[in-house]
């Protein structure tokens, strides 16, 4: 649904520029985001619903954290790796926060291909995508483990305020969770984009709507979305 | 002021978006149970909120019995009497009210009043209403585990909230966090449809400004709850964690049990700015469809236009907006730092403008109008008497200083229960009475329908008014009983019996409502398509109930506002809003 919209004389609607254009699209009738289907919009509405609870997860753990009378452990230290004999502080988030931003590289060439209507080239991009969501949730896998093992729990940690486990595991947990159904999502967008289904319009099983090569950009949004999540939870917890 | 257009369908711009195919259900049980059709969706939300609103009805009339005759009835203990205000209280304001408007009016009107198909996404339309039979089932399961539902008050403040010594510490209050981030699932599923739905799937000619009041009423609250109850998830996981993993983002150090309990360096204040930053903007999501409800009841019903249309939308938004900046009125006396308070009295005075607006327009409208006082429109003026007297109460409470010593009064339940309770109510209730006869085909008893409004307009009110007085002597909310209370003259205690028995009288009285409404399914009488003679687009489907697709084969076109009533020339009182500009010309020509 991305063509623009015509008149009974087949001619394109005059768009206005600026806020007068945006007045103009409130104003008028049947839809007041000209051209955006209805996926896309509610994608978008969901998504800024989504981003009040991540303010909200995050506000709470920086009140927990300003207010805490224990000292908080030192985020450099607690995730530093030793590798290869060296003491590397945040080297795994640096490197979590790198495979996730490739991915979002990725997601945007599947994205590009998607409307070139490229079946074969949009589908490998959105598996690699995929691979690059899991390999970062397996590293969030890794990462939890290491410091289990090292005593950290949802309720206590060697180092210092227990809400630093709490918010760890919670925030972390919460941001993994929505990788993890972005890599299920990719996955069966990706099979679709594979078998044609989106050339021959074929009817999605649940919705019985038509599908387009649009849900790649849609799916796109939620992708981009979780990645401008991490780069927050990187600098209010990691970098702090 | 407001311009309404007349030019020819010419004016009225192309179709933009396709006509879409809906998914056709082959069987019973994909038409009438698992069923894509936004009316059969609200009909399943509506019977759902209706039951467990009868379980917090029967809560309360519980609760009254304990206070109006303490210690006269042995199977009400201190504990219970805590679980009957949580659950009464949690029930009624989430579960019935946000459900009821929301899932109930907002999927039966929004498509019909826009004018399209559907919702924009049947299949997660009907999810929505899954999920949320879910989350009600779970609620009521805490009436069955060990321990019971949890009595912490509705407002589930933490520490006491998951502390030993509040009843329902056990299950309780777990399965009530897990209902609640349930249900906010479940609406977000539903809440995204109807505002997709009302931005992006209007019929050709329906620019915003010309929908009515319902729809913006719901829309606006809909937009508040995505926006709202995001903060309310937060508070339940983190609270629900602190319960069962033993973190302490709630939970300071303290004693329980004379012993130094597990937890260390949380913040209770925190949950009470998240469940404020979801709770005060819940009023206004309970609020505004009302608000738009009654204006269209008003409006149809009185035969004039609603007064001030712009004034109108443009109010339900500024109390939208306005309602996010101000939750923190309701924590005066909670210890944060006091000179918040300025700040949050401030904005919450200032919301009293856009709400005068409203009811100075419902007044306006009236003015000089043609009042048929048929029972949609006696619950229309029932809501705006009680609406005004809780918003004026409301202004006490608002002020840091007036507020303090009426703080966990009974003047906060007098309140609260006339603005948000009594008044939505009204609503709800005019409302059925509105649609019904859409819903169904057949009209309601209007003998029935009287005798119910005016045992309840009067039954609320003296249920309700007392209490303010109540409140004022120092009578605490949510106490068990009152003791050995010098301050209290022994007058409170007959006036607490008698609100006891009005309350039980107007509780039972619900029945002829219930009664009406199983009968007339029946046996009422035929309503024909537009009964009240309305405007609106859901008064003029093809077919009454509307079928599947709610239109037959093509949309409406919509070519004025919903408010063209008692038009001057106009051969009828009412001009639908899909009646083309030359056929009214034309009708006015032949009757002059």
């Amino acid at each position: 649904m991305a063509e623009t919209v015509l008149t009974n004389s087949g001619q394109p609607t005059a768009r206005l520029e600026g806020w007068r254009g945006i007045a103009a699209d409130w104003a008028s009738d049947q839809r007041a985001f000209k051209n955006v289907s209805w996926g896309k919009a509610m994608m978008w509405i969901f998504l800024l619903s989504d981003t009040f609870i991540f303010s909200c997860f995050l506000l709470s753990y920086m009140t927990a954290r300003m207010s805490t009378t224990v000292p908080w452990p030192n985020p450099s230290e607690v995730f530093a790796l030793n590798i290869g004999g060296k003491h590397i502080p945040l080297i795994l988030i640096a490197i979590m926060t790198f495979v996730l931003i490739s991915s979002s590289g990725t997601m945007a060439m599947a994205v590009n291909f998607g409307y070139r209507r490229d079946r074969v080239r949009t589908a490998i991009l959105m598996l690699v995508t995929a691979a690059f969501g899991a390999t970062f949730v397996g590293m969030q896998a890794f990462e939890w483990t290491k410091l289990i093992r090292e005593g950290v729990r949802p309720w206590g940690n060697p180092w210092g305020a227990a809400q630093f486990g709490s918010s760890f595991f919670m925030i972390t947990g919460f941001h993994g969770t929505h990788v993890t159904i972005g890599v299920i999502f990719l996955i069966a967008i990706a099979r679709k984009v594979w078998r044609g289904d989106f050339d021959v319009e074929r009817r999605g099983f649940f919705t019985s709507r038509k599908g387009y090569y649009e849900i790649v950009e849609i799916m796109g949004l939620y992708w981009h979305f979780v990645d401008l999540v991490w780069v927050f939870i990187f600098a209010f917890f990691y970098l702090w | 002021m407001v311009d309404i257009p007349y030019e020819g369908i010419e004016g009225i711009p192309p179709a933009e978006v396709p006509d879409v195919e809906l998914y056709h259900p082959r069987s019973w049980w994909t038409r009438y149970v698992f069923s894509q059709d936004a009316k059969v969706i609200a009909v399943q939300y509506s019977l759902t909120a209706t039951a467990i609103g009868l379980v917090a009805l029967v809560l309360s009339w519980l609760m009254r019995l304990q206070l109006g005759f303490p210690g006269t009835f042995s199977f009400i203990d201190a504990n219970q009497y805590l679980q009957f205000i949580t659950m009464h209280g949690m029930i009624m304001v989430i579960y019935l009210l946000t459900a009821l408007f929301l899932g109930g009016f907002g999927n039966y009107l929004i498509p019909l009043m826009v004018g399209a198909r559907d919702m924009v996404f049947p299949y997660v339309n009907m999810l929505s209403y899954w999920v949320y039979l879910l989350a009600v089932l779970v609620l009521a399961s805490t009436f069955f585990v060990p321990g019971g539902p949890t009595g912490a008050g509705w407002t589930l403040y933490p520490p006491q909230a998951i502390l030993s010594g509040t009843p329902g510490q056990d299950w309780g209050i777990v399965l009530m966090m897990s209902s609640l981030i349930l249900f906010i699932i479940g609406f977000t599923m539903g809440g995204l449809n109807y505002v997709v739905t009302v931005l992006q799937a209007r019929t050709r000619g329906m620019t915003l400004m010309r929908l009515p009041l319902t729809v913006w009423g719901i829309f606006t609250a809909t937009v508040m709850a995505l926006l709202a109850f995001p903060a309310l998830f937060v508070a339940s996981v983190m609270l629900l964690l602190d319960r069962l993993l033993g973190t302490s983002f709630f939970m300071p150090s303290l004693v329980e049990m004379g012993q130094l309990s597990k937890y260390g360096g949380g913040s209770p204040l925190l949950f009470q700015h998240l469940f404020w930053f979801f709770g005060h903007p819940e009023v206004y999501i309970v609020a505004l469809p009302a608000f738009g409800i009654v204006s269209d009841l008003i409006s149809t019903h009185a035969r004039k236009n609603i007064f001030g249309y712009r004034m109108m939308v443009w109010a339900i938004v500024a109390i939208g907006a306005l309602s996010f900046i101000v939750w923190a009125h309701h924590m005066y006396v909670s210890g944060m730092f006091p000179q918040f308070g300025y700040f949050f009295a401030t904005t919450t005075l200032i919301i009293a403008i856009p709400t005068a607006i409203k009811v100075y327009n419902w007044v306006l409208t009236l003015w000089r109008g043609d009042i048929h006082l048929r029972v949609p429109m006696l619950f229309a003026l029932g809501f705006i008497i009680t609406f005004v007297n809780g918003g004026l109460t409301g202004l006490f409470l608002g002020n840091v200083v007036v507020d303090v010593p009426l703080s966990d009064t009974m003047f906060v339940v007098a309140h609260f229960h006339m603005v948000m309770g009594v008044a939505p109510i009204m609503v709800v209730l005019g409302a059925i009475y509105h649609w019904y006869p859409k819903v169904t085909g057949r009209m309601l008893n209007d003998t029935l329908g009287k005798f119910h409004f005016w045992v309840t307009f009067l039954g609320a009110y003296l249920i309700f008014f007392p209490m303010h007085y109540l409140g004022l002597l120092g009578v605490p909310r949510r106490y068990f009983e009152l003791g050995d209370t010098s301050f209290i003259p022994s007058s409170a205690y007959s006036l607490n019996a008698f609100i006891s028995v009005v309350a039980l009288t107007v509780g039972f009285s619900q029945i002829v409502f219930l009664f009406n409404l199983a009968w007339s399914l029946f046996k009422g009488e035929a309503s024909g398509g537009n009964p009240w003679r309305a405007t609106t687009l859901e008064w003029q489907t093809p077919e009454t109930p509307p079928g599947h697709g709610n239109w037959g084969k093509e949309l409406p076109v919509v070519y004025r506002w919903a408010y063209d009533y008692s038009v001057p020339g106009a051969a009828e009182d009412f001009i639908p809003q899909n009646q083309p500009p030359r056929a009214t010309q034309l009708v006015q020509g032949a009757a002059s």
